[in-house]
């Protein structure tokens, strides 16, 4: 058994709202062991951002979190208070946002900021936090780092910005790197160089990684494991090779379908697309998220909530009352596109 | 006979679009009490788009993509070189002429969009521009274009903020075309929208392109996209096209290493290849300081000491051509 670095169990987030409480992650579950790259999927307002938030700790000041379990390497996050939730930010959990240039203070150097990041959480001198600076930086493939340490952000390109962001992260070797769409403003050539070098340092470094994506092409290269979100809810989750040969939940099979591949896709035919809109999440609602967009709903998908079933893998997960009978069923939609 | 009212026999029998030798320079501060310098955004780049065609135009941000996009729908003169739409040079051709021919679907709908205006008015604008007609005539135009691009009716006099990003990007769609122009430039139409809206937008633009004839430049970060959607592929390096070919060919042997690198990122969605290494190098292309001889010799895994002194010239290579040393110097 590997070692386990996060325990998130029953995550909700409830956000007031002019209409009422917006339940933006509903009863969200996963777990995260050592060396572990878990991407969690979906498109934008699924609740995704908001779940990497609420395990560090970062929600706005009107969200509520509550949770059955959250656990960091071994540790209860649920009770531990602001201080010691400021000691565990950076050191144990560090997170990559998607704009690295919001994140990087404008009006100090690069090589200020990578200091402050160990010299904030550990007993080391000045010169020891440099040379592990320096040390990262080259690791990122960060050529001439010494020089780039009297840099400002400002100076820097999006990738090499993003790459100085990755070396922030790893300064405490921390055991989780929490990353929210770092390369979704990036060049593809780009991203493919900091996937690969996440990839990497995460391999080298034994670090627990979550991934957040809307990339279906970036969740299968790099992931261990995949956690789909739809609406605040995860609807599947199950190794990448399950997740992407044997789709199980009809949005994962929509998802799939909608996405061009070279090679695949034959040119200029129609791709798959999902009819509808994501649901209001504002107040109660009853019954599978999906349904209303869902060529297989039937009544008892809007009579009941869905809990997750096993699936036909080991570890697949899927919020579908009629998972089972799916590949029998003639898609309606997906036909044209599927592999 | 003005250029103004060009018949439809002239039309049909032009290039849709062509380039020839277009520059385009900037003079860009780069600091207080520093001399200006000089960017070139665009380096004598020709490009023939013939009727019928969809165009990718594919390369990194920075590469000159969207400035040639400008000076091809006619909103910023070219430094040196010509344009021509449909076989007139767009320097003696009014600005309402080129738009009636030519007209963009632009990223963002979210700025693209007048939030103060409604729907119906924004999509009238171009026919109020032409002029010709009554407001009767508009609206039944408007609402049968909305129709067609998948937007209700009903929708005629709400506000772009009460609509979704791909509700957005149908306006911006029905907007260029409801004076049916013959060309589409669409730069990134789909980058800013959600993966199931993105396959509604493709379906819709090819859908269009079917039914009112229409050629598209479709510029594009997004490889899969470029593949889906074009008929031939130019790719745009630091101001100039190292690589032109028809999409099967591109996408089958690609022949500049720049072209190679590019498509061995595209990150298809099976799992188990992993991520590719690139080879390119953490060197991020400057354009205000572009490498001497082939400006992509600084990361190109096949350097030669040729193309760090010699630029390139292009290479004739099946339909298209390539701009690269491997490949000869004719």
């Amino acid at each position: 058994m590997s070692e386990r670095i996060l325990t998130v169990d029953n995550l909700r987030v409830d956000l007031p709202v002019p209409a009422g409480t917006l339940h933006a992650v509903q009863g969200v579950s996963f777990h995260v062991d050592r060396g572990e790259t878990v991407c969690i999927v979906g498109e934008s307002g699924c609740g995704k951002t908001l779940t990497a938030l609420a395990v560090m700790d970062l929600l706005p000041a009107r969200a509520r979190r509550t949770a059955q379990r959250l656990e960091l390497a071994g540790r209860d996050m649920l009770s531990i208070g602001e201080r010691a939730m400021a000691d565990i930010r950076g050191a144990r959990a560090a997170m990559i946002f998607q704009e690295p240039m919001t994140s990087l203070n404008p009006a100090y150097t690069i090589g200020n900021q990578l200091e402050e990041a160990l010299l904030r959480h550990s007993r080391v001198s000045r010169r020891q936090a440099r040379a592990r600076a320096v040390y990262l930086l080259e690791r990122v493939g960060i050529t001439a780092a010494a020089s780039r340490f009297k840099q400002y952000p400002h100076q820097l390109s999006g990738g090499l910005r993003q790459r100085v962001m990755i070396a922030m992260a790893l300064m405490c070797g921390p055991s989780l790197i929490l990353a929210d769409e770092p390369t979704t403003a990036l060049d593809v050539t780009i991203q493919a160089q900091i996937l690969h070098l996440l990839a990497e340092l995460q391999r080298e470094f034994a670090t627990g990684l979550v991934l957040i994506t809307h990339d279906l092409g970036v969740v299968a290269r790099i992931a261990t494991r995949v956690v789909v979100m739809y609406a605040g809810e995860v609807v599947e989750t199950g190794t990448a090779a399950a997740i992407f040969s044997r789709p199980a939940h009809p949005y994962t099979r929509g998802l799939i379908a909608c996405i061009p591949v070279p090679g695949r896709t034959r040119r200029g035919a129609a791709l798959g697309t999902i009819p509808g809109m994501v649901p209001s999440l504002v107040g109660k609602s009853i019954g599978c998220h999906f349904a209303s967009r869902c060529d297989y709903a039937i009544d008892a998908c809007r009579s009941a909530d869905v809990t997750l079933e096993a699936a036909r893998d080991a570890g697949h997960l899927v919020r579908c009352i009629r998972h089972a009978e799916l590949p029998a069923l003639a898609p309606t939609r997906v036909a044209e596109a599927a592999p | 006979m003005t250029a103004a009212a060009l018949t439809a026999a002239q039309v049909e029998a032009a290039p849709m679009l062509e380039a020839r030798d277009v520059s385009r320079t900037f003079r860009v501060s780069t600091g207080l009490l520093k001399p200006k310098r000089t960017l070139q955004a665009v380096e004598g780049v020709s490009l023939l788009v013939r009727p019928g065609e969809v165009v990718g135009l594919v390369g990194e941000s920075g590469c000159g993509k969207t400035t040639l996009a400008r000076m091809l729908l006619g909103l910023l003169p070219p430094t040196d070189g010509e344009i021509r739409v449909v076989g007139r040079p767009t320097a003696a051709l009014p600005r309402r002429t080129i738009a009636q021919l030519v007209q963009p679907v632009f990223q963002d709908p979210y700025s693209s969009l007048n939030p103060r205006k409604s729907i119906g008015a924004i999509i009238t604008l171009p026919l109020r521009v032409q002029g010709g007609s009554d407001s009767a005539t508009w609206r039944a135009q408007v609402e049968e274009m909305m129709e067609r691009v998948g937007l209700a009716r009903s929708l005629y006099d709400n506000y772009p903020s009460q609509l979704s990003g791909g509700q957005r990007q149908r306006v911006a769609i029905a907007r260029a075309l409801i004076n049916r122009p013959r060309l589409v430039i669409c730069d990134e139409p789909t980058s800013a929208l959600d993966v199931s809206v993105q396959s509604q937008i493709l379906n819709l633009l090819q859908e269009l392109r079917r039914d009112l004839g229409l050629t598209y430049l479709l510029i594009s970060h997004n490889l899969a996209v470029v593949e889906h959607m074009a008929t031939r592929v130019a790719v745009m390096y630091l101001g100039r096209i190292v690589e032109e070919a028809d999409t099967d060919a591109l996408f089958r042997a690609p022949k500049h290493p720049y072209t190679q690198a590019l498509l061995a990122s595209v990150l298809t969605p099976e799992p188990g290849l992993g991520v590719p290494d690139t080879q390119l190098g953490a060197a991020y292309p400057n354009p205000l300081d572009v490498p001497p001889g082939c400006r992509f010799h600084p990361r190109c895994a096949h350097v030669m000491d040729i193309c760090r002194t010699v630029a390139p010239k292009p290479v004739a290579s099946g339909e298209g051509f390539v701009e690269c040393h491997l490949y000869g110097t004719p």
